[in-house]
């Protein structure tokens, strides 16, 4: 059969003609899976280079149906290829190896493959590989059509042991798509054949990530429905559809770096330690960036620095940035943990700090940490920074029982200033119920009043569900001045209940905060602090994303992940509401940010937007 | 059945491969794929294994050479090896890479040695064995389907 006949066929007797893009270093492995592949009657190219594989792809999005790639390669790790072809592609991936083992596979199924093979493969099980593109196809299409067509049942490939993982994991993201999706029709194509579901597809830039992120922060991931983001987005071209399997995707690396995150947490270092908050990008996956704030030389954690190599801000791309591999050492931030809240869209809260601008001083000034709040299950006031401040206690501390669930991001530390970087992340964790809030607000003085603190909300309900009564948030203070710094360790000590509070902040606090999270940053008159945060809680859900846009602006490719860069002061942005102040630039001034912060407070009233100590 | 002398002796060959549990299972999936389109399939690929495996040997060997053993590396380029040994079904050579593996992963250097010794021995049994298989294959010439009579 010649190529044109089988791809002129391709559309009508899909599976066959189906176009596969295989990759694998080893030569005698790809020749063997190139002829399995043709023997299967599929349309195949073969690369032994990752790179050029992502080459061929990028150049044209529609030219291939499937690709299959060697876990093991030299040029490329297989699972970067993977995350790389699913975010800026979403065509299905499956993983290829000659090692079965359980981590291996679960890593795979994390980074989004639709199957993990083992070699040597054999003809059967690649047989049944296109039943991946069907699904995807369905997922990506609306309901209407897609309950015609017949689909493999998920769990039934032969022979692959590991893909009930798949299977499920596909149907129940299939499942929550269908959930959302409208009754629309989106557009006319034929949606009997799903071969001819040739859309464009869509490359998730940068930039419409960061409006991706920004109107799911809007919203709150709870609400974010794809029609909506779609509408708030408002980019040209961009079909729900899109918008639904990239909501999709998202929420899986949400869960994922939940996962990640609530292991982390335990090894979450106290506060002492002081993981800065790390940068997460957001990358396609992610949510806003994080960024790992460095930790002053005198927090001993590079912990927050090593926020996966991918999870530099600015890096939508990076598969890093998807999964929170290699979670940096504990203490880093932690994205909520869906895993307490038992509900898996919940991810957001996540810390998200950013070093705005490479200002090692400003930075330690404004650390803010934010913590965001996913939606937060309980309204209950959040500390309110605002109050914190001037006195000279600096804790702000919800004091109470309530319980912060903060992410806290670290703060930066800033040798200069002496400010301790707490990397707080406070993540809720159900263990921590009890009263200690657990972020509390460090509320640094400065000698005089609390310059800024960001606020932490804490935890979004992901946290907790347990924790139904611990509220409060934390609402972590950046220490502005120096004396601040200096007596913020202190302060921070102070108000904890016990001790391990510190550890706690770093740890999930099992509070589920009402969506208010809060956070304000501000810096007085640190220039630069950037952060700030808005609180809107309202609608919005928990979560507040940071606004990559800054993060990106600010920082290069290689954002975060180095340690200097880190050393920035880190701070969490918070998509600030719709109506309310804009995040703001980094080199916004604090105290337009703050007043615009105390603004929005006003405005959205004292829903517990603004963090209230509960002190 | 085989009339012609060469076919039959290449099937005895061929038989004996199996039964001396040189290659597995594998290996007749390389001979289904070998049809009027790849005729020579089988023999491509085996060349290729044995050029390209040839390098990660010779990796093996100077890594082997550096004191103390990098099991870490030596494991990694044995899972490479083991990858194509088991692509093309060579059950011994593949056998002998999971030991030798086995000692990476436990520590064992005087192991790793052994078991690489004998894993060369093997990998050189078989490719000799494959180089008279695949010298009878040519000179048969290609396989006459039943339903093609001449």
């Amino acid at each position: 059969m010649t190529v044109e006949q089988i791809v002129s066929e391709g559309k009508d007797q899909f599976p066959i003609g189906m176009r596969v893009l295989a990759v694998d270093d080893d030569p005698t492995c790809l020749l063997l899976l190139g002829t399995l592949l043709r023997r299967c009657q599929y349309h195949v190219t073969t690369t032994s280079q990752a790179k050029t594989a992502l080459k061929m792809l990028r150049e044209n999005k529609n030219k291939f149906d499937l690709v299959i790639s060697d876990v093991h390669m030299p040029d490329m790790d297989g699972f970067k290829l993977l995350e790389h072809v699913g975010l800026e592609m979403d065509l299905p991936v499956i993983m290829l190896s000659a090692n079965g083992d359980t981590k291996l596979v679960m890593k795979g199924i994390t980074h989004g493959a639709c199957d993990y093979l083992l070699k040597p493969v054999r003809i059967e099980e690649l047989q049944n590989i296109w039943q991946h593109v069907v699904r995807r196809k369905k997922k990506d299409r609306c309901n209407s059509g897609s309950k015609d067509k017949p689909h493999p049942d998920s769990g039934e490939d032969a022979g692959i042991g590991n893909v009930d993982n798949n299977g499920k994991l596909n149907k129940k993201r299939k499942d929550q798509n269908e959930d959302e999706d409208d009754e629309r029709d989106e557009n006319g194509h034929d949606n009997e054949d799903p071969s001819a579901q040739k859309k464009p597809r869509v490359v998730w830039s940068v930039e419409l990530h960061r409006k991706f992120v920004a109107a799911v922060n809007q919203l709150g991931i709870d609400k974010a429905v794809p029609k909506k983001i779609l509408e708030l987005m408002n980019v040209e071209k961009l079909t729900r559809e899109n918008v639904a399997s990239h909501l999709q995707k998202f929420r899986l690396y949400l869960k994922r770096i939940s996962c990640v995150a609530n292991q982390q947490a335990n090894m979450a270092a106290a506060l002492g330690t002081a993981d800065s908050a790390y940068l997460r990008m957001g990358s396609l996956n992610g949510l806003g960036n994080f960024h790992t704030l460095a930790g002053s030389d005198q927090l001993h954690n590079a912990a927050f620095r090593s926020f996966p190599p991918s999870g530099v801000l600015g890096r939508l791309n990076t598969p890093a940035g998807l999964g929170i591999r290699g979670l940096p050492s504990p203490g880093t931030i932690q994205l909520g943990h869906v895993q307490n809240s038992g509900n898996p869209t919940n991810d957001l809260s996540k810390l998200q700090s950013f070093v705005p601008g490479n200002h090692n001083t400003n930075i330690l000034q404004g650390m803010p940490m934010s913590l965001e709040l996913d939606r937060l299950q309980h309204n209950k006031s959040v500390g309110h920074i605002g109050e914190l401040p001037t006195t000279d206690s600096t804790t702000v501390f919800p004091g109470s029982g309530s319980l912060v669930d903060a992410r806290i991001t670290g703060f930066s530390n800033n040798p200069l200033l002496g400010v301790t970087s707490n990397s707080l992340m406070l993540e809720g964790s159900s263990q921590q119920a009890t009263s200690h809030t657990s972020v509390s607000a460090i509320g640094f003085q400065n000698g005089n009043a609390l310059s800024d603190f960001t606020l932490i909300a804490p935890a979004s309900n992901q946290l907790q569900d347990s924790k139904a009564d611990s509220q409060g948030q934390a609402s972590l203070i950046n220490c502005n001045a120096g004396q601040i710094i200096r007596s913020a360790p202190q302060e921070w000590n102070a108000p904890r209940k016990d001790a391990p509070y510190q550890s706690h902040a770093l740890i999930n606090s099992s509070i589920p905060i009402n969506s208010a999270m809060i956070q304000l940053g501000q810096c007085l008159d640190r220039n630069n602090s950037i952060f700030h945060r808005t609180t809107d809680l309202d609608s919005v859900g928990p979560l507040n994303f940071v606004d990559p846009l800054s993060i990106k602006q600010s920082e290069g490719d290689n954002y975060i992940m180095e340690p200097s860069v880190i050393e920035k002061e880190g701070y969490l942005m918070f998509q600030p509401r719709p109506h309310g102040s804009h995040v703001p630039d980094n080199t916004g001034s604090l105290k337009d940010l703050a007043s615009a912060m105390m603004k929005q407070e006003d405005d959205l009233g004292c829903n517990g937007y603004s963090l209230r100590t509960s002190i | 059945m085989e009339r012609n002398p060469i076919r039959m002796q290449l099937a005895i060959m061929r038989q004996s491969l199996f039964d001396q549990g040189h290659v597995d299972e594998q290996f007749v999936q390389l001979e289904e794929l070998q049809d009027d389109a790849n005729p020579n399939f089988v023999e491509e690929v085996v060349t290729l294994y044995y050029r390209d495996s040839a390098r990660i040997i010779l990796n093996i060997e100077q890594a082997l050479e550096r004191k103390p053993f990098d099991f870490g590396k030596l494991d990694a380029y044995m899972h490479q090896f083991k990858g194509s040994s088991s692509s093309i079904g060579a059950k011994k050579v593949k056998a002998e890479s999971t030991l030798f593996r086995e000692c990476c992963k436990s520590g064992n250097g005087e192991g790793c040695m052994r078991s690489f010794q004998q894993l060369k021995k093997e990998y050189a049994t078989l490719r000799k064995k494959f180089g008279a298989y695949f010298q009878l294959a040519r000179q048969a010439g290609p396989v006459e389907t039943a339903s093609r009579p001449k």
